[in-house]
């Protein structure tokens, strides 16, 4: 009885905790399907309006920014473009580095480890300047290579990679090497294998990371060609049920992201414990 | 069988692996392994046995090539094999914690130091399935390590190492992290399985129990040092040393310090005539506890302190003078604790040894 009790509070307590995340997320995309006179005139709806389609499909194809020369969908291709290279590149650094700092004889690795690991607090805000004129003289202005560069080393995946490498028994490296690897197969064969679930968690991170940016892409473009979601989102002057649209379909990418990697991701999380 | 090496017609002029005045020393100094010579011959089974932290595995490990050699030269059929790479020394190696690769099957980890030889698919299919039936591990090939059990773990990593036909097997320590019932198991199979394939093998442990059963030779290793080479029978009965007498045997040798004048040992009150002229005064008389025999009409008399039963057989603790010793006999004699008994020590079974350099008189 007791045991039914303590689970119908637990439910409770967790329910109201779900309410409380999905409720607004709710109230925006009901909102959203309603037309901006109708909230206008009667505030914001809990309830699906009839304009869902007419909405959604005006958001993403309609002409916006300041001279009209970009659509939502071509920012969400920007921000996707973005975000994927900053994941992508992330990962591949930080598994290599963390792979030297651990498996080779790097004279003064924990020095050179802690090195990139205090980057972490110099955020790119910090150096915005000297990464614009860096990439401005690389004449990367207005590219996605301008766009994904500058933040695409992490010092925090390095160090989960690093810590990870080291909970990895000496013996397998042993066993691998009388099996006849080399440093190079040894990285393919086992590392990247074993740290599957990692690399899952690190890409989500980054992506969701780079996916928020907004400081960088608004400094490094000029052309509203490669403006992404995040800056869209600041600069979206339609009507306000296009708005709460354009705010809906800006959550989708990650979440996407996170549900093909759920898996992987949460295993990544705990992998050390 | 594929793997059977063939070793009738290779005729040998030197042995097959020769350790030449070895020497390890770390980087912080420690000196884990110095001065040891050894020479093994093809097909031979030896066992490495030593307290922990002997340089036991030090050693084993530079066979195999994961340590460097500090000094020395090791040569394996012919070939100095110092500052060859482990893959292309032909050795495999089972670990205390077998090592697997735990994100590929056991197929992939019998297959993949094949594989890194370019040998053929359809050939590694073979000897993967031939060893595989070979260990009874064949209903296993398709799972990852971590749903074996302990024992299955350990037949995989032995068939990892068997799968390549190597020169030398090499293993460290494999059955400590086993049940008793199963090391027992799996000692039986490791010594039929080395027979059938007459591989040359080295075989590393703490325990005497598997290193007399195992080993056509054991090597007793204290603090870096080879305290003495022979068959399990020599070791037993003509321990070099009174490191090796303590250490094998069980239960343990009695060690009685003693002086010996004119061949006749005085333990306390005690005398022994050793049938001899040796005059030492600081010696150890030795005697395993199922040497001394208790009879009712023996010369000395003692007093049984403690009496362990075992089923079969008893062990009875008792003291001469303020040193103690044991002595181990059938449990059909009637004996408790606090009890009197008689027993002989004869000369021809003790061992004598000299306490101011440990070695054997």
């Amino acid at each position: 009885m007791t045991k039914y009790i303590s689970s119908t509070i637990n439910h409770f307590i967790l329910s109201i905790g779900l309410l409380i995340m999905v409720v607004p997320i709710w109230i925006i995309f009901a909102s959203s399907t309603h037309s901006s006179l109708f909230i206008n005139t009667n505030g914001l709806q809990f309830f699906l309006g009839d304009n869902f389609i007419d909405n959604y499909s005006r958001v993403l194809f309609k002409q916006s920014g300041f001279f009209n020369e970009i659509t939502a969908l071509k920012m969400f291709l920007n921000s996707f473009v973005m975000a994927t290279g900053i994941a992508t590149l992330s990962v591949i650094t930080s598994l290599m580095a963390a792979y030297g700092l651990v498996y080779f004889k790097v004279k003064y690795a924990t020095f050179i480890f802690w090195l990139i690991f205090i980057t972490l607090l110099v955020p790119l805000e910090l150096r915005i300047m000297p990464s614009y004129i860096v990439m401005s003289k690389l004449n990367l202005v207005n590219t996605f290579a301008g766009l994904i560069l500058p933040i695409s080393a992490s010092a925090i995946a390095t160090f989960f990679f690093r810590q990870f490498y080291k909970s990895i028994p000496d013996e397998l490296l042993e066993a691998a090497k009388l099996d006849g690897t080399n440093s190079w197969s040894f990285f393919i064969d086992f590392l990247i294998p074993l740290s599957k679930t990692m690399i899952a968690a690190v890409f989500i991170f980054m992506f969701v990371f780079g996916y928020n940016q907004y400081l960088w892409p608004l400094i490094m473009t000029t052309s509203e060609q490669y403006w992404t979601v995040v800056m869209g989102l600041k600069t979206m002057y339609g009507s306000i049920s296009d708005r709460f649209a354009f705010v809906i379909m800006s959550m989708i990418p990650p979440v996407i992201i996170i549900i093909f990697l759920q898996k992987l991701f949460i295993q990544g999380i705990f992998q050390n414990k | 069988m594929v793997y059977q090496r063939i070793n009738s017609n290779r005729k040998i002029k030197m042995s097959f692996l020769e350790l030449q005045n070895i020497t390890k020393i770390y980087p912080n100094g420690t000196k884990a392994v110095n001065e040891t010579s050894l020479n093994i011959d093809n097909g031979e089974f030896v066992v490495f046995v030593g307290p922990s932290g002997c340089g036991k595995s030090t050693l084993l490990r530079m066979i195999a090539g994961l340590e460097d050699i500090t000094n020395g030269e090791i040569s394996l059929d012919g070939n100095v094999i110092n500052n060859i790479d482990p893959s292309e020394r032909d050795v495999a190696m089972v670990f205390q914690n077998y090592a697997l690769y735990p994100h590929m099957s056991v197929f992939n980890n019998m297959a993949y130091g094949l594989k890194n030889r370019g040998i053929s698919k359809e050939e590694i299919n073979n000897k993967v399935n031939d060893v595989a039936k070979l260990l009874e591990i064949d209903q296993l090939l398709t799972r990852k390590p971590s749903m074996l059990s302990g024992g299955q773990r350990q037949r995989v990593a032995m068939g990892r190492a068997i799968v390549r036909n190597p020169k030398i097997f090499l293993f460290d320590e494999p059955l400590s992290n086993l049940d008793a019932k199963l090391r027992n198991q799996m000692r039986l199979e490791i010594k039929r399985l080395q027979r059938q394939m007459g591989v040359t093998s080295i075989f590393v442990t703490h325990d005497q129990t598997e290193a007399m059963t195992l080993g056509d030779r054991i090597v007793v290793i204290n603090n870096g040092v080879v305290e003495q080479v022979g068959t399990p029978k020599e070791i037993y009965s003509k321990p070099y040393t009174k490191f090796v007498a303590e250490f094998i045997g069980s239960p343990q040798m009695n060690l009685f310090n003693c002086k010996i004048e004119n061949g006749i040992a005085h333990i306390a009150d005690m005398r022994i005539n050793l049938n001899n002229s040796a005059n030492i005064d600081d010696a150890s008389l030795g005697i395993r506890p199922d040497d001394i025999l208790i009879s009712d009409n023996g010369q000395h008399t003692c007093v049984a302190n403690l009496v362990e039963y075992l089923g079969s057989d008893m062990i009875i603790y008792s003291k001469i003078g303020d040193q103690e010793f044991s002595c181990k006999l059938s449990s059909k004699i009637n004996l408790n604790a606090g009890d009197t008994f008689k027993f002989d020590i004869s000369n021809t079974l003790v061992h004598l040894f000299d306490n101011t350099n440990g070695s054997r008189v």
